[in-house]
This record gives structure tokens, C-alpha cells and sequence, in this order.
């Protein structure tokens, strides 16, 4: 009796917290809706705005990118709606997995700016919600205390890295995301692109040159100031080496700026700032790729299910509640201010930085760079035999895809 | 037995075993023969985000009527094997610096085979040792303190493989409790993760650590059946401790230790947990994680079908090989007994 008795207490509080949470959300959603996205805290703002809509379940997973292709491509979908970025865009657009989204935007869709629309030979096929990149995260306090200006180009950078170290105020100056795999593979993109402007010679690579050459030397110099676990460090690991205290300077992403001040995991609340990317060459760009992410509906729901998961979207997107949590990311709308958080991607935007080239080769690329360049860094192989290998390994698996 | 009878008897098991391992087999036999491939065209495709609009000439897969890609099987013959193996580049390396590690490192299947064949077989004999001594150990306690002990002992065994490995991995990594404890003793700054060699030493010992009870548990079953008359007999005939050990034991559980090498042979070849779990692949990686890595799914939503049979079909023939001799011993032996 008295297990039945706490069965039900706890089903009537499911209860209640649904019809306490159904009525934040002036949509009444009846149709099920379900989402795949990321798990940085700008999905966190977004899903949870849909959830209170009730008859949404949303699944934030880091490694979202091992199955969103084949989780769209079954029929029916796995899910109704996926959140992606600039790169795995093209994966569910190549698959041809997603669905126009005019007729709904026509509908629904009011409160979207121009910009926020993805257009892909004049039929939109994603809404972007923010944007992203990787900018320069540094300890005010520090660099004020031992006279340093903040860095502008890499050089710079490990200037300051020297002087932090030499005074040993942290324990490493510098923070990196080199976790091997697509985080070291997107960190040679970001510096490649500092030094030069294209990868590709059509289909065929073109990083085994002096570009490529110098932005390996640039990236081993950096190691030298890192955590020398640094083939581990994932975005999470850098994050939490800054809030506790650990680190002065790292090139860091824009979606996880708001963090550093969140007082429940940072000792450091307030005295991270933000600036653009580090420039690669003096009078280059910023050695950074700029990212967006948004909301993509599935091509394999039935047209009842794309339109709630489309009215749900834009309860996720709206303004208000993008605003009500400025600090989660940079914010596509132009509806409020933007935080003192995503300066930096601002910045880094302005100053010029490339969009991440996003297409079927170079995530190929990406993946090969991922692979090989720990082995440089860690002083087992030397630059001329990893761009050599880098080529070689790009080459056998775009044969194998049919690329080349 | 009747004939009639035998086949009916196993035939259920007969057809389970076709189904779920002849058949998978020779699919993935048959395409590490070929490239799965989607078909492509270059087109011109105007894309507008939030960084503004540009044209560009972009290869992508053809879609058919549903809007489903277009997949390609072709027909390559040993391309596939060609590509892991890379005779070519290793006979280059040989040929100029001799047997020069550090350069035959850089093809990925040998980095991957060296340090699966190290694991294998550094493992073994700690594995077979330590279990034997714990056996021989927990079979002298008093009764009441068996129970209880055996449990605990059992312990490392039940934990999910990936999960113990991330466990000793946070031990360990960074500022980890145990890292710390070390740092103080030492009063050294330590960075277990941050080279090669020690990741493989952690991997080693927690391999070790999770597959030492199984060994344990065998070996104990079987110093139950061992002739206490014997042992006596050899007590009486002045046999120290270490000469019933070498001549009574030890030979009476050798089809148990042989059994226990088989296994793990055979598992710790196909080791792969420890890769993921302890974050080691840009340091050290295994054959199986090779493959893993081909079939991970990139960006453009492909993966390396292929070559991920062919390491595969590379990995059971390398697991074929190094049975090859203990699976000889036990044939004899068996041969022996009937006659």
C-alpha cells in the first residue's frame, strides 16, 4: 500500500510540474516532437523554451554528429528536427535529408530576420539561430598586472604566454582545444586559414606547402605553453581550466564565453575577457573559421509533424527568450543588445575572419588533420612527413568516396 | 546417436551460427573487395548563411526520384588492403633508413599492430601469474573468510570495460586525485597522459587489473579437483611447497591455463575499450580502433566501409595466427587421450 501510495504521489507530481510547465509556453502543442542537436548551452535555452510547450522531447548530445545523417535518413525519421552546424548542414543536405522550409517561413515565421534564413539555390533549408568561433578568452586581471596588452596576432600571443609563465601565476599560460580527432583537426583549419586562404586545388589538397608548413610550427609553439596533456583537451576540459583558474589566455569558443562568469562552476567571475582571434600574419585575417548553428527539419516526418516542430522552433527562437539569456551564445537576432560575453565573436567577425569552408571534402580533410598531427606535436613524426601523410591519407579517402 | 537425431539436435545452433556469424563474415570479406561509393556530380550551388551569399563549384551525391543517394558498389580488388598495408611506403622506408620505427610508425596499421601485439602479449603472462598465485592464495583461507573474499575479488570483472577505463582515466588525468597523491610523494609535477608510454602503462596495468579475476576464477575451480592423495603422497616423500606447485598443480590445471590463455589472447587482441576510454588514440592506437575509426561516420555523412572490412578480415587473420600454436598443443593432446 505504502509503494502505491509514493507511485502515485510521484505520477501526480509529473503531473503537476507538466501543467505547471505547459503553461509558460503559450502554444499548446499536441503533436509528439523530437530533436537531436548538440549540448552547449545555447541548445540548453533553446530546447528547454520548446520543451515547456509540452509533447517535445529533445536528445543534447555532444557527439550528436556520428548519427544525425543516419538517425534523418531513415524513413520515418528518428527524429523531427536536428539542430546542426555550418558542417554537418552539408552532411543532411548532400544526404538530401531535410526539407524546404518556405511554405512554414511564409506561415510561421514573422519573427526571423533575413540573415537567419540558410538559402540553398532559392529554397531555405535551415534557420540559423547564432553564430560561432573559436576568439581569444584572456585573464584581464593578469595581463593588467604584468603590463601586457592584449594579443593581436600569435606572436604576440606567445610573447605573453612567456612573461605569464615566467611569472607562474598559472599553472599553464595558454589552453588549448588539441583533443585529437575533430578538435585538433578544426585547430589547424582555424590557424591554416590565418596563413592562407584555400585548402583545395579543385578536388585535390593543397596544405603540403609553406602555409601548411608554418601553421603546424605555430601550433607545436603554443603546445609548449599548454597543459602538456593537451591531446586530450576537448572544449569542456579548456572551459573548466579557465573557471578554475588554471589558465590565462586560449582561443576558445564563442558558445561557451557565458560560462566563464556563471558563479555555481567559476572562481574566476569576471575577470575573463574577450577579444578576436589572434591574427596568424601580421596584416592577415584571424586565424579562426566562423561557424553558425540553427535548426534543420527532417524530410521523413509527415507534414502535420514538420509544421508543429516548426512552430515549436520558432517558440525556441523567439526573441524574448533569446534575450532573456544573452550570455548563452552570440545571437543572431538583432532584437536586444548582445552580451559583454560574445564580444569576441563579434570582433573576430569584423576583423575579417573566413567562414568555415563547409563541404564533402573538407570534412574529409578535417577528419585526416585530426589523425595526423598528434604525432607531429608530440615529436614523432617532423612537419614535411605529416603534410606529406596528410595528403597521402586525403587522397586514399577521397578515392574511396569518389572525390577525386 | 542416431544421425537423424544429431541433426536435429544441432541444427537450431547450426542455423543461428550461420545467421549471425558465417553470413556477417563474408559480407564483411566481400566488402573489403570494394569501394561503397555514392555517385557524385560538380554542380554550381548558390549558398546564403548568415556570412552572406556565394556560388561555389561543389562536388555532392546524386539524389534519385525519393531523394535518397544514389550508393555505388565497385569492384576493386585488393585496393582496400593496399590502402592499410601500404607496402609500397613501407618497402620506401626500408629501403632508405633501414627498420627506422619512428618512420614505419607513420603508416598507421603498423603503429596500430605494434602496439596490439604488445598489449597481447605483455598482458598474458601477468594475467595467467597473478590469477594463478590469487587462486592459490584464497584456496588456503579458512572457509568462512572464502565467500567474501572471492567476492570482492570478482569485483574489477564485473565493471563494464569502458567504464572502468574511465574511471582509472580521471584517477589519473590532469589533476586527478591519484595524480596529485603521486605529485606530493614525489613532489614532481606529473602528466601521465601527455606522452605515449605512459598512457600504455596505464592501459597494461588496467587490463591486467579487470581480466586478473577471470583467470582467477578458473584456476580456483580447478585446484578443487586436484588429488589431495597426490598431494599428500608428496608431502610424505619430503616435496617442498614450490616442487607439488611445479609437479602436482601445475600439471593437473594446464588444460585450464591453456583455456585461459586462449581467451585472452583472443580478447586482448581485439583490445579497444582502453583506446576510447583513456583518450589514447593520439598517442597509441589498436587494430580495432582502426577499424572503429574507419566506420565512424565524418561530416559529409560517409564512412570508410572498406577499409574498415579489410582491417577487420587483417585482425581475424592476425587472431588466427597467434592461436595458431596453442590450438595446435590442444589438438595434440587430445589426439594423445584417444588413443
Amino acid at each position: 500500500m505504502k509503494k502505491i501510495l509514493v507511485l502515485f504521489s510521484i505520477f501526480t507530481s509529473f503531473f503537476f510540474l507538466a501543467g505547471t510547465n505547459a503553461k509558460a509556453c503559450e502554444l499548446n502543442n499536441s503533436v509528439p516532437v523530437t530533436s537531436l542537436s548538440a549540448g552547449f548551452d545555447a541548445w540548453k535555452v533553446v530546447t528547454s523554451a520548446m520543451e515547456e510547450c509540452g509533447n517535445f522531447t529533445p536528445t543534447l548530445d555532444q557527439e550528436y554528429r556520428d548519427k544525425l545523417v543516419a538517425s534523418l535518413e531513415s524513413n520515418p525519421s528518428q527524429f523531427t528536427m536536428a539542430g546542426v552546424s555550418a558542417s554537418t548542414n552539408v552532411s543532411v543536405l548532400d544526404a538530401g535529408v531535410t526539407r524546404p522550409l518556405d511554405d512554414l517561413v511564409a506561415k510561421y515565421g514573422d519573427s526571423l530576420q533575413d540573415n537567419q534564413k540558410i538559402v540553398i539555390d532559392g529554397k531555405i533549408m535551415a534557420i540559423a539561430m547564432m553564430t560561432n568561433a573559436q576568439h581569444l578568452f584572456y585573464r584581464e586581471d593578469i595581463l593588467s598586472d604584468l603590463g601586457i596588452d592584449i594579443p593581436t596576432t600569435y606572436d604576440e600571443l606567445l610573447k605573453a604566454a612567456k612573461v605569464i609563465k615566467d611569472a607562474g601565476v598559472v599553472d599553464y599560460p595558454l589552453g588549448g582545444t588539441f583533443k585529437s580527432g575533430w578538435n585538433l583537426g578544426e585547430e589547424f583549419v582555424n590557424m591554416y586559414l590565418g596563413f592562407a586562404d584555400s585548402f583545395f586545388d579543385g578536388n585535390m589538397p593543397a596544405v603540403n606547402n609553406n602555409d601548411g608548413y608554418e601553421t603546424l610550427k605555430m601550433m607545436k609553439k603554443l603546445t609548449e605553453y599548454m597543459d602538456p596533456e593537451y591531446l586530450t583537451s576537448d572544449s569542456t576540459y579548456v572551459q573548466q581550466q579557465f573557471q578554475q583558474g588554471k589558465i590565462a589566455l586560449a582561443n576558445l569558443w564563442a558558445s561557451r564565453a557565458g560560462a566563464m562568469d556563471n558563479a555555481e562552476e567559476s572562481t574566476v567571475v569576471g575577470l575573463v575577457k574577450f577579444a578576436s582571434a589572434p591574427k596568424a600574419k601580421k596584416n592577415g585575417k584571424p586565424a579562426s573559421t566562423l561557424w553558425w548553428d540553427g535548426v534543420v527539419i527532417a524530410k521523413n516526418v509527415t507534414d502535420e509533424e514538420a509544421e508543429a516542430a516548426f512552430k515549436l522552433a520558432m517558440v525556441g527562437l523567439d526573441p524574448a527568450n533569446l534575450g532573456a539569456n544573452p550570455e548563452a551564445a552570440p545571437w543572431l537576432s538583432n532584437a536586444f543588445d548582445p552580451a559583454p560575453s560574445n564580444i569576441g565573436a563579434i570582433l573576430t567577425a569584423k576583423s575579417g575572419a573566413a567562414p568555415y569552408p563547409a563541404s564533402a571534402k573538407m570534412s574529409t580533410l578535417h577528419g585526416v588533420l585530426g589523425a595526423a598531427i598528434g604525432d607531429y606535436l608530440t615529436g614523432a613524426a617532423t612537419a614535411k612527413a605529416t603534410l606529406e601523410k596528410i595528403e597521402a591519407d586525403y587522397i586514399t579517402a577521397a578515392t574511396e568516396k569518389g572525390l577525386l | 546417436m542416431k544421425k537423424s537425431t544429431f541433426l536435429v539436435f544441432t541444427m537450431p545452433s547450426f542455423i543461428m551460427m550461420t545467421l549471425f556469424i558465417a553470413l556477417p563474415l563474408l559480407i564483411v570479406l566481400i566488402q573489403s573487395f570494394q569501394f561503397n561509393q555514392d555517385v557524385l556530380e560538380t554542380i554550381e550551388r548558390e549558398n546564403c548563411d548568415p556570412f552572406g551569399c556565394k556560388t561555389e563549384t561543389i562536388t555532392v551525391p546524386v539524389l534519385d526520384e525519393n531523394g535518397n543517394k544514389i550508393k555505388n558498389n565497385i569492384w576493386v580488388g585488393f585496393q582496400n588492403y593496399k590502402n592499410i598495408l601500404k607496402f609500397e611506403q613501407l618497402s620506401s622506408v626500408i629501403s632508405n633508413d633501414g627498420f627506422e620505427w619512428s618512420k614505419i610508425r607513420s603508416i598507421d596499421f603498423y603503429k596500430a599492430l605494434r602496439f596490439t601485439l604488445t598489449f597481447t602479449f605483455i598482458t598474458l603472462p601477468f594475467v595467467i601469474i597473478l590469477g594463478l598465485i590469487l587462486a592459490l592464495c584464497v584456496n588456503v583461507l579458512i572457509n568462512r573468510l572464502k565467500g567474501p573474499i572471492i567476492f570482492i575479488t570478482l569485483l574489477p570483472f564485473i565493471i563494464t570495460p569502458v567504464i572502468g577505463a574511465l574511471s582509472i582515466k580521471w584517477l589519473f588525468i590532469g589533476d586527478g586525485i591519484l595524480t596529485l597523491f603521486l605529485e606530493n610523494i614525489l613532489d614532481k609535477d606529473i602528466a601521465l597522459f601527455s606522452q605515449g608510454w605512459t598512457i600504455e602503462i596505464l592501459m597494461l596495468f588496467y587490463r591486467v587489473w579487470h581480466t586478473i579475476p577471470f583467470a582467477f576464477v578458473i584456476f580456483y575451480a580447478g585446484l578443487q579437483t586436484v588429488d589431495k592423495e597426490k598431494i599428500e603422497a608428496a608431502f610424505v616423500d619430503g616435496a617442498n611447497r614450490l616442487q607439488r606447485l611445479r609437479f602436482i598443480i601445475i600439471p593437473h590445471i594446464m588444460p585450464l591455463i591453456v583455456f585461459v590463455a586462449l581467451i585472452h589472447l583472443m580478447d586482448s587482441y581485439r583490445v579497444f575499450d582502453e583506446i576510447v576510454g583513456f583518450s589514447a588514440s593520439g598517442f597509441r592506437i589498436s587494430l580495432q580502433w582502426m577499424t572503429y575509426d574507419f566506420l565512424r561516420i565524418d561530416d559529409s555523412g560517409t564512412r570508410s566501409i572498406g577499409r574498415a572490412s579489410a582491417t577487420s578480415v587483417l585482425t581475424m587473420i592476425g587472431i588466427i595466427i597467434i592461436l595458431i600454436p596453442v590450438l595446435r598443443r590442444t589438438f595434440k593432446e587430445q589426439k594423445e587421450k584417444r588413443l
